[in-house]
């Protein structure tokens, strides 16, 4: 187009017709309905899809699983292109010039589409997990009103399980899995000196698979819920009714966008980091993320072919986990912890990497000890896919190799070690200022320690004998991922919210919101280990009478540590919206390149690409070169 | 990896930091650990009713009493830190420049390495050698197995939705919905499932299997003192999950002979609707029952 088109601002409601997430969801309602009725008509012609007469000794169901799964299946579709994901190619294929630029608008309603702004994926991912998060803690909220009474009430049996597998799925699959969506997705490229993803496209379509995910797997509650916890073990979940096609069916979305977005970030840390940037000066926590993604596109395949796998068990007669037909349930635990162990990692090495980027800033101190920081991260990568039998020890399957799988899972306490000497080595005669992040950040080294080693006696086969399936496992990795991950990612959120949203968030407010986090997060979590050793097990909806004084504590400190997150809210929306103080451009002096940017953060960044000088970390050299040349003018322009 | 002096122009003596650090940890182990192997000790589950419970009452001891001071140390030195280092000046002043200590991460490294490969080497024998298996379920064909398996008693445990059954196939087969052992004799738990994935755990006993359909899972256990022991399902089985819970007993010898044969009269009536003993069995599973 030759002439520049005059800005009209258009009315509203124009503006909310196009493609974006309302056309997403009316289209997704659309496919849903046409995907049953098609569905319906291949079950109806095709016999051996439903057994409505039984095979030998598969049994008879009465349900037709692949209408549901072609409802889902083509809701997702009507949901990508009502958002806009067929545009790009179906423009290509009719010959039309690929752009790009065409998604970076200024207006807010880029939030609610598809954008290749890797900065507004960021933000997307920062609410859609936040909702998640939000959702899932509410399901805890529940769960521990249930637990208030050793029998079943308030909510019957089976509503309490589906609260219970509700709430592990959305927390490890939406909220803690996607942890790298908000930060890395946000401030990767920009911290390698880059403008953009490598592809830019497929990181947008990661986050909207997330949103899809969720609504699928929350309609299970509407369609006989979860009542399989969120390993869904295999004859458990093949009982269940069409909730666990809800189940499969999320967790396929979920597993293709893992796979997408350790792809995408490997690449673009691989491929576009700035001249000057190297290994060596590379942020910890680009370190964090690229092993994270080295994970993820490792294990995460393995959950979508487990997933299609059970997804034929239940559609098309297979039987690749029921026993009764001749699978086995064996094959599903070991595909499900094959990708399950990493995916524990998954939640733990964003976490590093962001405790181990914060330190420095409010230690003013150099990282101590980079390269064996990498060192352990990268160390807990490989070693990570070497444990994950440990989770069935007790099962009876290959009990020869116990003490390998023993030692396999104690020597990862040698490189998360590391990462625990890094930072008392940076503490050490260090000018600690006690800001918000930073408080969240040295309560991740708390928590996670005992998380760490409540972890030794779980991989100790006769102490694991006692506490498997017990409530001292589930206080252990509560320990880890919300004690370690969600801890991490406050300090993330107190730390980079300035940058990411342009406001100052009341520090007070804060304050109080991590003391009584903090606090009441460890008397909800300590107490369950003594109820996994007085044989609680997991999952249940009653348990001992004796025990009722123990979880009533639980319970009243759970809702202050739900509480707490309220202060969170309410500090977000007070700083937000009501009284917006502009962040400074660096109000933590950090070294970080991400800070030595505008706020808000040009869309492309960097005018020019900047040339690296110096490391992230070089707090108290004297004489430091600055850490980048951000208009290296000498240079030539670079396209990214 | 070594010592950058940085802008440091009078190097400053620190060693003192190092003797308050270890001081103050040396104290808090001492205080702590006679309260560990003393106090908590005896409290730690899952108790000494059997040989294998008592191997893991022995493993929760020393990994708390091993792993407290690692916390401690840590804690202490993180403490130390917040309190001797704490910036006190309004504008932000950095600290020295040091990136880091080769001797003190060799330490760590080879320190971390020793605990970690020791743990391991006491784990796995404890669990091969001494304990054969430490109750824990081994699969049909147990990779451990205690002197004399040969001759141990066998129970076998069935899982399903939502119960505990026993058969005893040395008194005739006959079926219980209680349990009772003998004590001083070597049991051989044979655990399966009718349906979904049960985990049969007798907490006093130190007993833990996986029930799964189709598969004979063996644990081994041999009590020493009488009297009842807790068992529940570890893993989770559906709706009621939380009641498959009842409680074990050990007898004598001569008291679990009487029971047994109390029992099987007891039981007799329905025997013959039993399908023949087996080590697993094959009904069809209830689909699309939730």
């Amino acid at each position: 187009m030759s002439a520049t088109p005059i800005a009209v601002r258009r009315p509203l409601w124009r503006r909310l017709i196009g493609f974006n997430m309302l056309t997403g969801l009316a289209l997704g309602c659309g496919g849903w309905f046409l995907g049953g009725w098609i569905g319906g008509w291949m079950a109806v012609h095709h016999n051996y899809l439903q057994s409505a007469t039984s095979c030998n000794g598969c049994g008879g169901t009465d349900q037709n699983d692949v209408g549901i799964y072609m409802g889902y299946l083509f809701a997702v579709i009507g949901w990508l292109v009502g958002l806009g994901f067929l545009n790009y190619p179906i423009a290509r294929l009719r010959g039309r010039p690929p752009s790009m630029k065409h998604h970076e608008t200024t207006s807010w309603t880029r939030y609610f589409k598809l954008c290749t702004d890797h900065k507004v994926v960021g933000i997307q991912y920062l609410f859609g997990v936040g909702i998640f998060f939000f959702i899932g803690g509410l399901n805890a909220m529940l769960m521990r009103t249930e637990l208030l009474r050793p029998v079943e009430q308030p909510w019957p049996a089976g509503q309490y399980l589906t609260l219970v597998s509700l709430h592990g799925t959305m927390m490890i699959m939406m909220t803690s899995a996607f942890i790298l969506g908000p930060f890395g997705n946000y401030f990767v490229p920009i911290m390698i000196g880059a403008r953009r993803m490598a592809f830019p496209r497929i990181e947008s379509l990661t986050f909207w698979l997330v949103p899809a995910a969720g609504l699928i797997l929350m309609s299970a509650i509407a369609f006989g819920g979860l009542p399989f916890g969120w390993t869904g073990y295999a004859p458990l979940a093949d009982q269940a009714r069409a909730g666990a096609d809800a189940y499969v069916m999320a967790f396929i979305l979920i597993s293709i966008s893992l796979t997408l977005v350790g792809l995408n970030l490997m690449a673009t840390i691989l491929t576009m980091r700035a001249p000057g940037m190297t290994w060596r000066r590379l942020p910890i926590f680009v370190w964090g993320v690229l092993s994270t993604s080295v994970l993820q596109v490792l294990a995460a395949p393995v959950l979508l072919a487990t997933m299609t796998m059970v997804l034929m068990d239940r559609a098309t007669n297979t039987s690749f986990f029921l026993a009764s037909a001749g699978g086995s349930q064996y094959l599903y635990e070991n595909l499900f912890w094959f990708f399950g162990h990493p995916e524990v990692y998954i939640l733990a090495l964003p976490g590093f990497g962001i405790v181990l980027e914060i330190l420095p800033v409010f230690a003013r101190k150099p990282l101590w000890g980079y390269p064996l920081a990498v060192a352990g991260m990268v160390g807990v990568t490989l070693l990570s896919f070497m444990v994950w039998q440990h989770h069935l020890f007790v099962s009876g399957l290959n009990a020869g190799l116990r003490p390998f799988y023993m030692l396999t899972t104690e020597l990862i306490s040698i490189p998360t070690g590391f990462i625990f000497l890094n930072a008392m080595g940076t503490l050490w005669r260090a000018r600690i200022r006690f800001t918000v992040p930073m408080l969240f950040a040295l309560a991740f080294f708390f928590n996670f320690l005992i998380g760490g080693l409540s972890g030794v006696f779980v991989s100790d086969v006769p102490s694991d004998v006692t506490t498997h399936g017990s409530y001292f496992v589930m206080a252990h990795f509560h320990y880890t991922i919300m004690g370690g991950l969600v801890f991490a990612f406050f300090a993330a959120v107190y730390y980079w919210l300035p940058k990411m949203l342009g406001v100052t968030l009341n520090e007070t407010l804060g304050k109080i919101h991590f003391w009584l986090m903090f606090v009441f997060f460890n008397l909800t979590f300590f107490p369950l280990f003594a109820a996994g050793f007085l044989d609680m097990p997991r999952r249940v909806s009653t348990y001992a009478p004796g025990l009722q004084t123990l979880n009533d504590f639980v319970s009243a400190s759970a809702f202050v540590l739900g509480f707490s997150m309220l202060i969170f809210i309410a500090n977000l929306v007070w700083s937000l919206v009501f009284v917006r103080e502009p962040a400074a451009e660096n109000p933590w002096a950090s070294r970080g390149l991400e800070w030595q940017l505008p706020t808000p953060i040009p869309v492309d960044n960097f005018e020019r690409i900047p040339v690296i000088t110096n490391g992230p970390y070089e707090y108290g050299v004297a004489g430091a070169a600055p850490v980048a040349q951000l208009t290296p003018g000498a240079l030539p322009a670079a396209g990214s | 990896m070594t010592e950058i002096a940085g802008n440091e122009i009078v190097p400053q003596r620190v060693p003192h930091h190092w003797w308050k650090i270890v001081g103050t940890w040396l104290v808090l182990v001492a205080i702590s650990e006679p309260l560990i192997v003393l106090v908590l000790g005896p409290h730690l589950p899952p108790g000494r009713m059997s040989a294998e419970a008592g191997a893991q009452t022995d493993a929760n001891v020393v990994l708390t009493a091993l792993l407290v001071p690692i916390m401690l140390l840590v804690w202490v030195v993180f403490v130390y830190s917040f309190v001797v280092w704490r910036s006190r000046d309004a504008a932000v002043v950095d600290g020295p420049p040091i990136k880091g200590h080769a001797g003190t991460q060799l330490l760590w490294i080879v320190i971390t390495g020793a605990i970690v490969i020791a743990l391991a080497a006491w784990g796995s024998y404890t669990l091969v050698a001494s304990s054969h298996g430490a109750g824990g379920g081994q699969g049909p064909n147990p990779a451990d197995q205690p002197k004399g398996a040969s001759h141990a008693l066998a129970i076998q445990v069935i899982g399903q939705q939502w119960e505990w059954t026993f058969r005893y196939p040395s008194y005739g087969g006959f079926e219980s919905r209680d349990l009772a052992i003998p004590d001083h004799t070597l049991v051989a738990f044979h655990v399966t499932s009718l349906d979904v994935t049960h985990s049969f755990w007798a907490y006093g006993l130190g007993v833990k299997a996986d029930a799964v359909a189709g598969v004979d899972n063996v644990a081994y256990v041999n009590a020493r003192k009488t009297g009842f022991f807790q068992i529940r399902c570890a893993e989770l089985c559906g709706l009621w999950h939380g009641h498959m819970a009842k409680k074990g007993r050990v007898l004598s010898f001569a008291g679990f002979q009487a029971w047994a044969k109390a029992a099987k009269t007891k039981n007799a009536a329905i025997q013959k609707y039993l399908s023949p003993y087996n080590p697993w069995y094959f009904p069809a599973p209830l689909r699309r029952a939730g």
